[in-house]
């Protein structure tokens, strides 16, 4: 039961950030499908991040520079978005999935190219960090508290303040419902834009980090993130685009992916003997029907993946 | 000596590929005055305005502030000169509040944290003084229309601006409404700001304005003090020739009753409420009925609701007798229905399709067009577009292959209008079927229009220019908040009288 | 006479492809430069060589043989992409229609003995189906097809997985062998096996590909079902307000695409030249390969053909890399690239036709201004 508890609030940390990302992205106005890339990109920086450092590292000092490495690789990668779709009029679809490609592609070229550097028979595309992740973890009874649970919690808070009670917020908000209007009163659309997509990077990797360290030690970067970007966007657009609405949706997803991990503790549920694969499925089919019920009536911000062309105010 | 022009733009010329916007264009603005800026659709005013508010630069030209030349490279700069701009279509961004609308771009922050108490202060202070009666904390989307001018104009005042500018103010108020903001107005040049009024309506001009300046297909016709002028010579500046802006027709013959609509209520899509209410009206062979109301009166959702765009919630619609109230597009089509959209871009054409594939989109699944094996055929596709460019003279660069999006507003109209007269129609759903057009563009439909009630068919006009209202239709019915409150007979009523049943201040029972 | 050629939409579409692929490998040749600056050279030679390495022709057939066995299914997968696209909707799906296909062909063909034909149109039901599945969630559910698409690759991955275990092999995750299992559900070679110096896989897969492209390429230029679908992609509300049915031509696109990119499956698993490996952990790349291969051919079918070759020639030569050095993923990595660059093509398209307008408009008045000067001459004689 703890197991549950303890995964489904990682798993929710995950989502709740990705979603969030998601989230400013949008309330400027464009629409990010790449978060599944950023978030591997970001998983990579803080993976690398996690490998190099020598293992007596203080716990604080290894936090802290894995986390920043994941944001940094996040709002890197986030550019190519901002670049093509802020700047090129690109269709954001073509880009956010050529992203998503991209990025498991570039991680394992990676990942390959060091692991073989650093021994010519290693071929695979795993990084590990069995070591490197107990900084990350506090033991309170059975229950094993995980920095990013906070990290997660800071984040929304930050996200409800920014958006709602700065003037920055208000200001993005404007660039996502009506542009012309926020370009009338001299708001520049284009850099509010890049601020958008540049948090949803920083949101995105932070994600992807704590996603590869959700229970495991090591990964594979051939694997991508597994639909989770997109699990994200779904739990956003089930939360209403509003942060505290996302919190309550990823906390309701973060449960059933966190039930295929742990599914085999429960007696009960082991005895209905249903193939593993149903569990895995779960969060996948869950969102499925959440969108089916929730898209028909969803208010996303009116100009989003609209490029904004100045000729037209 | 002080200079006696707060802005003038002098010799102001701006380029588009393909069109010159503006031409050499000179407008002065005294200190204090009201200034009309006239001119028919597509004259340049909107362009000169964008010049003067640092959306566009202009290619030549200066602009000078109380005598001193200025540099606007974009709406920053415009507002620090104290200028300011309510734009034909609001600027308001629909889920915020008054409040936040009214401080965007100048937000009172504290490190960047949002401090609205002084805001609301000051917004209070302000809608006092001018008479702006508004509610900060209300929502735009909930608001009227007029509110959200007011709103609007909030914006400016709160920036301390002192050059106002009025892009086409009145075209979605009320006559009550148009008062109000004419009074406003008044008051906003007695407190000594500086307005520029963009209309091209006559009327208004002549009661508010001190001076009005007329633009021509881009040219600069002249300035005239109003107090020494006529609206015929305003007309004429404005039009170049003088045209009868009385339509030809003779006396109207009904027939049959070819579409009868029962207590037909349909939901909106903005609000809660229905936005058409227990709306009946009948319409014969050979005449034109027109609905007549301001902007956002649910004549667009009686519109869609009456040509299967939309469901309805109640009521029914009856074509030539039969029962169409569920009926899909396609076959209230077939069945005889045309519909001239109010939004040709959006509805009536497809722009990346040629032309000749824009003419045959209400036809092209006939055995004409297509055969037995669901393949087009395109010789017949090019000779029907030939013979209807031909007969409507529609004008493109290429003819029948033209792509749609590069033909001029007027003529993508005229092959809409072609498209759906010519598929010989019982009943013809005309909406603002002139919105946009130049003089020579709107005489045209309006002649096709009556010559199709000539022809024995039912039209039906939806338009919101009080003078088509007058001059096309045989009988005009008045829509109010989605309820017909009243039928008035074009030849003995007025404008006045119209414009009381268009605001609400005066209804009929109306039996359809 | 050049300025018109370049005002041409397919001339410019076939410049902007060309300038993706030379983008896209230059930069793949800087990554390999980082990633090991002593081979990249020989790298992304390879790479673009693909059967040309072998020295024999022989083998250079056989291997091209290969290739094409491989870009059957691709083409089908971009052409799904394509079709869908055209509707106005991005069939991300196909990659989960693709496993969907490979799910049903591989157990009818292993599972129930069938023949090939029944087995490859029941891998295009499968497709179809899923396909409908996302149209029907966007027409009445308004469910954007990317998140539906990318959640039914999952769901369907898992499901192919559980299906396929049925019939694999007992002491290894694969799926049994197909030409020794069930020889009659292996696709006809049509004696094409024997051009490419007997390589066993060739057969019709190939030739009918082509077919479909080409088939593809009439139903949406030369049908009146093709004129309401590129209608409604490119103006869905002007097809309401003229009767197309809107939701019935969503669906029918949708499932149309799920349909080719199944049978794109069928014709990589029923040549044998595959095996399914039970405990795929995810979605097969084909179907993202597909995007790649549509977009580079610029949403044209039978650019599809050229540019579905082309991707599969360098992912096939991204296995002849030195794996001393490099992985054969950086071909992955140039496919993506590729894509990403392609999302700038209207943009590209968009700056030569202006650059365009302003030459012309330059040389209009340089034109101009040599006529007036002309006339003051001839005023001057007078």
């Amino acid at each position: 039961m703890v197991l549950l508890i303890q995964y489904t609030l990682l798993f929710a940390s995950v989502l709740l950030l990705v979603a969030l990302g998601g989230c400013f992205s949008e309330h400027s106005g464009v629409i990010n499908l790449g978060l599944e890339g950023i978030m591997v990109m970001g998983a990579l920086g803080g993976a690398l991040m996690m490998r190099y450092l020598p293992d007596g590292t203080p716990a604080a000092l290894m936090v802290l520079l894995v986390i920043l490495t994941s944001i940094i690789a996040g709002m890197l990668y986030s550019c190519l978005l901002a670049i093509s779709a802020i700047h090129c009029n690109a269709d954001q679809t073509i880009v956010g999935t050529a992203m998503n490609i991209l990025g498991t592609a570039a991680a394992t070229v990676i990942v390959k190219a060091i692991n073989t550097a650093a021994n010519p028979d290693d071929v695979s595309s795993t990084i590990q960090y069995v070591s490197a992740k107990k900084a990350f973890l506090v033991n309170i009874g059975s229950f094993e508290f995980n920095w990013f649970m906070l990290v997660a919690v800071i984040a929304l808070v930050l996200s409800y303040i920014t958006l709602y009670k700065t003037k920055f917020g208000l200001r993005l908000m404007a660039c996502g419902e009506h542009p012309q209007a926020a370009d009338s009163v001299g708001i520049n659309v284009f850099k509010m834009r890049w601020a958008g997509v540049l948090i949803s990077g920083l949101l995105g990797g932070l994600g992807g980090i704590v996603y590869i360290t959700c229970g495991v030690s090591e990964w594979k970067f051939e694997y991508g993130v597994a639909g989770f970007g997109f699990l994200s966007l779904a739990v956003m657009i089930f939360g209403q685009w509003k942060p505290t609405k996302i919190a309550l949706a990823a906390l309701l997803f973060g449960f059933f992916r966190a039930l295929s991990n742990v599914y085999f503790g429960f007696a009960f549920l082991k005895n209905l003997n249903i193939p593993s694969g149903i569990y895995n499925m779960l969060p996948y089919i869950i969102s499925l029907v959440v969108l089916a019920f929730t898209s028909k009536k969803s208010r996303a911000p009116k100009a989003e993946g609209i490029p904004y062309d100045k000729s037209l105010r | 000596m002080e200079n006696q022009y707060a802005i003038e733009m002098l010799n102001i010329t701006k380029k588009f590929p393909g069109i010159i916007a503006n031409d050499n264009i000179t407008l002065q603005l005294r200190k204090g005055e009201i200034h009309a800026l006239l001119g028919e659709n597509g004259a340049g005013k909107s362009t000169l305005m964008s010049v003067l508010f640092g959306l566009y630069q202009p290619e030549e030209g200066e602009i000078h502030k109380d005598g001193r030349k200025v540099e606007i490279k974009d709406p920053n700069d415009a507002n620090a000169l104290g200028i300011g701009m309510v734009h034909q279509h609001f600027k308001l961004v629909e889920c915020f509040s008054v409040l936040d609308n009214i401080i965007l771009g100048v937000e009172p922050n504290n490190h960047g944290f949002l401090q609205k108490q002084d805001a609301r202060k000051k917004v209070m202070e302000l809608s006092e003084k001018y008479g702006l009666a508004v509610d900060p904390d209300a929502l735009i989307e909930d608001i009227t229309v007029g509110m959200q001018q007011r709103t609007e104009i909030l914006k400016m005042l709160y920036r301390d601006n002192d050059i106002l500018i009025f892009d086409e103010p009145t075209a979605v108020l009320t006559p009550q409404e148009i008062d109000e903001l004419m009074q406003i107005i008044k008051n906003l040049a007695a407190e000594g700001k500086s307005i520029l009024f963009i209309s091209h309506k006559l009327n208004e001009i002549m009661a508010v304005a001190d001076r009005c300046t007329v633009l021509r297909k881009g040219k600069y016709i002249g300035t005239v003090e109003t107090a020494n002028t006529t609206m015929e010579e305003l007309s004429s500046m404005m039009v170049g020739r003088n045209v009868s802006f009385h339509v030809e027709k003779g006396p109207s013959n009904p027939g049959d009753v070819i579409l009868s609509v029962e207590d037909l209520t349909v939901a909106s899509k903005v609000h809660k409420n229905n936005a058409v209410k227990n709306a009946s009206l009948k319409v014969r062979a050979g005449e034109i009925v027109c609905i007549a109301g301001i902007d956002g009166n649910g004549q667009t959702e009686f519109v869609h609701a009456l040509t299967g765009l939309d469901p309805v919630v109640s009521g029914k619609i009856i074509l030539s007798g039969r029962d169409i109230t569920h009926a899909p597009i396609r076959q209230r089509s077939i069945m005889g229905m045309s519909h001239i959209p109010e939004d040709r871009h959006k509805h009536g054409l497809v722009l990346d399709y040629s032309l000749e594939d824009n003419l045959v989109l209400q036809r092209y699944f006939e055995p004409e067009f297509t055969d037995k094996a669901g393949f087009l055929r395109r010789n017949n596709i090019r000779s029907y577009a030939e013979k209807l460019i031909d007969q409507y003279d529609v004008r493109s660069g290429q003819g029948p292959v033209t792509i749609a999006r590069s033909m001029s507003g007027g003529n993508q109209q005229k092959a809409i209008v072609a498209r759906e007269i010519d598929k010989n129609p019982e009943l013809l759903v005309a909406v603002q079927p002139t919105r946009g057009l130049d003089v020579g563009a709107i005489e045209y439909i309006h002649k096709q229009l009556v010559a199709q009630r000539d022809a024995g068919k039912a039209v039906l006009l939806v338009s919101l220019e009080l003078d088509e209202v007058m001059d096309v239709p045989d009988r005009i019915l008045v829509m109010y908040e989605g309820e017909i409150v009243g039928e008035l007979d074009p030849k003995a009523t007025t404008q006045e009288e119209l414009g009381l049943y268009m605001a609400g201040a005066k209804r009929d029972e109306v039996k359809a | 006479m050049k300025k018109n050629l370049l005002k041409n939409d397919g001339v410019q579409s076939l410049i902007a492809s060309l300038v993706c692929i030379v983008l896209g490998l230059f930069i793949g040749y800087i990554v390999l430069l980082f990633i090991n600056p002593t081979g990249a050279g020989n790298a992304i030679v390879t790479i673009v060589k693909n059967f040309m390495t072998y020295n024999r022709p022989q083998a250079q057939l056989k291997y091209m043989g290969n290739t094409l066995v491989k870009m059957a299914p691709l083409l089908l997968c971009s052409l799904s992409i394509l079709f869908s696209y055209k509707v106005g909707l991005f069939n991300i799906g196909a990659a989960g229609q693709y496993c969907a296909g490979v799910a049903l062909a591989l157990y009818t063909a292993l599972g129930l003995g069938w023949s090939w034909l029944p087995c490859m149109v029941f891998a295009m039901l499968a497709g179809a189906l899923l396909g409908c599945i996302s149209g029907v969630l966007k027409s009445y559910r308004n469910v954007n097809e990317v998140i539906s698409g990318i959640m039914l690759n999952w769901i369907t991955l898992y499901l192919t997985n559980m299906l396929l275990t049925k019939v694999k092999e007992e002491t290894s995750p694969y799926t049994l062998v197909l030409n020794t299992t069930n020889p009659n559900a292996v696709l006809p070679s049509l004696g094409l096996g024997k051009l490419f110096n007997n390589n066993q896989y060739v057969g019709l897969a190939i030739p009918l590909a082509i077919i479909i492209a080409i088939v593809v390429l009439i139903v949406l230029e030369k049908t009146r079902f093709g004129y309401e679908l590129r209608a409604t992609g490119y103006n869905k509300n002007a097809a309401k307000y003229c009767g197309m049915a809107e939701k019935r031509n969503i669906i029918l696109s949708l499932g149309i695409s799920g349909a080719l990119a199944g049978l794109g499956a069928a014709m990589l698993y029923l040549t044998g030249y595959e095996q399914w490996q039970c405990s795929t952990s995810s979605v097969p790349g084909m179907g993202f390969n597909g995007i790649a291969a549509a977009f580079l051919g610029g949403l044209n079918p039978i650019g599809s053909i050229f540019s579905s070759f082309f991707i599969q020639h360098i992912t096939a030569g991204g296995a002849y890399v030195d794996k001393s050095m490099y992985c054969s993923q950086i071909s992955d990595l140039i496919s993506a690239i590729i894509i990403y660059l392609c999302s700038f093509v209207l943009f590209f398209k968009t700056v030569m036709n202006r650059g365009i307008a302003k030459s012309e408009e330059k040389k209009a008045r340089l034109e101009k201004q040599a006529a007036l000067s002309a006339n003051t001459e001839k005023g001057g004689d007078n």
